[in-house]
């Protein structure tokens, strides 16, 4: 048990957030997949980049603060400012009425307008009217999905990743995307496949999103923005990145027409450009291991901790079950039953941005590795519950005889047994658990499939990186599956002669 | 040892009606009769695997009296310093699987009585050396005869170092020549002074070994004699017709 302790405190101590002193300005943003916005540089998967993240460095220079990125995952954006997670939000969230219900929004930073995207040889679908009756992909929660709302004949798609509405489109299972412009030109207009077509339709603007009440914070992000619109740092950062759009030029009133090279737009092409050869392919299949192993590591981390919780607490449940007084095991039969019968995905939402309601805050490591353990507890009581159930009644009569307590009796004998007979059935409880534990990306632990996720949708290489982030689940597996071969090994000590009587 | 009075109420069928023996120092004492009987619910109760309704049970200076009622956290505690005293060996072994026949001997001393591991090593092979067990200490209890079992709980048993030993029928698992092994553990015991309470079906070892033999049916102690002349001239009609069915 030593070696699984020092492992749990070590993750622990790595995890912990770590207090600074300069009180850096916190932002957040889900830079999975997330181009031009915040993304990972796919020539250095450790380099953060996207107009967004540049402009988020700009403010903070300007107001004389140091920064610190929170990732996210989409879904959690909102939820962790109002945790308080970080102090402000920027992932081109439109400033719509309903958003401005739940935060506090800066002056629009970037405006930018709807586009249709096809299939290259698809005609004649280039007005919103015209979209009447077909199947359309866009994001979820977006302007762009109220627009197609307007219209029941439409079917729609709400995704949660941009790529993955190019992605049908191109498959066909969709007749067309309609998404924002910023998106359309970095997802849309480069694929072969695709291309953009009409005019561009209504109009949307992004702003920086506050914790309601952060009006201080917000009136100092605004006069950094009007700073950085006045002095043309803004065009340049736009131009850069090639979204500077007539839409801008109206809201800063900055005409001008300086002769920006387009370099970010560049970079981002050629180190996505589809790859040509095994070679080239092979190289950046290699580029992505460190990431992997990053991944991995931490895949690895919350498992085994939540292990260690899951077979602690399960086995303490299952003897509150078997031996304890009568209201205990109530209790115990309650928690398995509440646990069993909600989704894990649920729990971990509710321990991380529910429970710093009632004074508990937990760092996302801790309440992933919190979340899964107490999830699966309820599991492991029952297997328990079930091992201890066969071991015979006569063992501890044997043991009581012996003089020991009912303490002792479970300590030395009964529990022994009963874990020798869960082992199987545990194994398969760590290795299922050991694929849960993906879930904790909701809570901005970017394990195993979040960078599968991350990487997938940055080249657009579903398959391959698909194989390796599978390959690298069967390796973490293994040690398990392996360990409990070696367990199983050793304890068997044979029950066949055991109820001969 | 004394049990005075011992009863105890099953769905309120009565198992034991009353149940009072006399054990002095050194005595092996068979206890025989029909299944159900109630003869090994007494001995049960003697070290409170059973808890009786009502009665006395007095082993090596510890003296329980229940008279109905819950039993009590104060009764537990008195109970666990009387079983400090009395060993136990089943019909069905009870050997712990998951260890080995040393570690089955040595693992109550160490974990209850605290004896130091080196210790208690030393006297569970001494223990297994008297009961013929000394080349199994290392095997685990499945890969031992039925006969070797019994002898290995005997051993686990006398490692507690107990005044008196219980045996609930010891012996009718096993083959008549394994049997045999076991019996001959308990007379060689039986030599050295131990006090023995058997409650068996084995009706030539309680008759050559005991120094007393118990009869009881129906809940009761019908008759308790010297084997010679219980064997031969029961007094109780139950006892002879009894006797006539098994002989």
């Amino acid at each position: 048990m030593k070696p699984g302790l020092m492992a749990l405190l070590l993750a622990l101590v790595m995890f912990l957030p770590v207090a600074s002193h300069a009180a850096p300005l916190r932002w957040a943003s889900d830079a999975e997949a997330n181009v031009p916005f915040v993304f990972h540089d796919p020539a250095d998967q450790s380099r953060l980049t996207g107009y967004e993240y540049e402009i988020a460095q700009a403010i903070a220079r300007r107001l004389g603060r140091q920064t610190q990125f929170v990732q996210n995952d989409w879904d959690g954006l909102i939820p962790g400012l109002q945790r308080g997670l970080y102090d402000m939000v920027i992932d081109g969230i439109e400033i719509t009425p309903e958003h401005e219900q739940g935060v506090l929004f800066s002056r629009p930073y970037y405006m930018t307008t709807e586009r249709i995207t096809v299939r290259r040889d698809q005609q004649g679908l280039d007005t919103l009217e015209a979209l009447h009756g077909h199947v359309v992909g866009t994001l979820k929660d977006t302007t762009a999905e109220r627009m197609l709302q307007a219209d029941p004949s439409i079917s729609i798609r709400a995704y949660e990743e941009e790529t993955n509405a190019y992605t049908d489109l191109k498959n066909g299972r969709l007749d067309a995307v309609l998404l924002d412009g910023t998106i359309a030109l970095y997802y849309g207009s480069p694929d072969p496949d695709l291309k953009l077509v009409g005019a561009p339709i209504g109009q949307v603007a992004y702003g920086v999103a506050f914790a309601q009440g952060n009006s201080v914070l917000r009136d100092q992000v605004n006069a950094a923005l009007d700073g950085m619109m006045r002095d043309g740092e803004l065009h340049r950062i736009l131009a850069r990145w090639k979204l500077w759009t007539p839409a801008m030029a109206a809201l800063t009133g900055d005409a001008s027409t300086p002769e920006i090279a387009p370099d970010a737009w560049d970079h981002y092409r050629a180190a996505t450009a589809p790859t040509t050869g095994w070679r080239a392919r092979f190289d950046r299949y290699v580029s992505f291991l460190p990431l992997l192993l990053h991944g991995a590591l931490l895949t690895f981390a919350v498992s085994a901790c939540a292990m260690v919780l899951a077979v602690g607490l399960g086995l303490a449940l299952a003897l509150m079950r078997r031996y304890g007084p009568r209201w205990l095991g109530a209790l115990a039969t309650l928690y398995v039953e509440i646990v069993r019968g909600t989704p894990l995905l649920i729990q971990i939402l509710f321990i991380f941005y529910a429970l710093p309601g009632i004074g508990l805050r937990l760092s996302p490591f801790v309440a992933g590795v919190l979340a899964l353990g107490m999830n699966y507890a309820a599991y492991e009581a029952e297997n328990y519950r079930a091992g201890l159930q066969s071991v015979a009644r006569g063992q501890i009569e044997a043991a009581i005889a012996l003089n020991m307590t009912h303490f002792q009796a479970l300590r030395f004998v009964v529990v022994p047994q009963a874990v020798r007979m869960v082992i199987p059935v545990m194994t398969n409880d760590f290795i299922s658990l050991l694929k849960d534990s993906s879930l904790v990306s909701v809570i901005t632990l970017t394990e195993l499939s979040q960078t599968y996720v991350r990487l997938s949708s940055t080249y657009y290489d579903y398959f391959g990186t698909g194989l390796l982030i599978g390959v690298a689940y069967l390796l973490l597996g293994l040690p398990f599956v392996r360990l409990a071969r070696l367990a199983e090994a050793r304890f068997h000590t044979g029950r066949q002669r055991q109820g001969h009587i | 040892m004394r049990a005075d009075q011992v009863r105890k109420i099953f769905d309120g069928h009565a198992v034991l009606r009353g149940i009072s023996l006399d054990v002095a120092r050194g005595e092996l004492i068979s206890i025989i009769g029909p299944s159900g009987c109630g003869k090994s619910t007494f001995l049960r109760c003697l070290n409170f695997l059973e808890i009786p309704d009502s009665g006395t049970v007095d082993i090596a200076g510890v003296t329980i009296t229940r008279t109905g009622g819950r039993w009590t956290r104060q009764e537990e505690d008195a109970a666990h310093r009387l079983r400090a005293h009395v060993g136990m060996v089943f019909q069905s072994f009870n050997l712990f699987p998951h260890r080995t026949v040393l570690d089955n001997v040595m693992l109550a001393p160490v974990r209850v009585k605290r004896m130091p591991a080196d210790e208690a090593r030393a006297e569970a092979l001494a223990l297994l050396d008297k009961v013929g067990l000394s080349a199994m200490a290392t095997r685990y209890p499945d890969t031992l005869s039925g006969g070797q079992q019994q002898r290995a709980a005997i051993a686990r048993a006398l490692a507690m170092r107990p005044d008196v030993m219980l045996y609930d029928e010891p012996t009718s698992a096993l083959d008549p020549e394994l049997a045999e092994e076991v019996l001959s553990v308990m007379r060689t015991l039986d030599n050295e002074g131990m006090t023995q309470l058997v409650v068996t079906h084995d009706m030539r070892f309680a008759r050559a070994a005991s120094d007393r033999v118990v009869f009881m049916d129906g809940g009761e102690i019908v008759e308790a004699d010297d084997p010679d002349r219980l064997f031969v001239a029961p007094e109780d009609p139950r006892t002879r017709r009894f006797l006539r069915s098994v002989l």
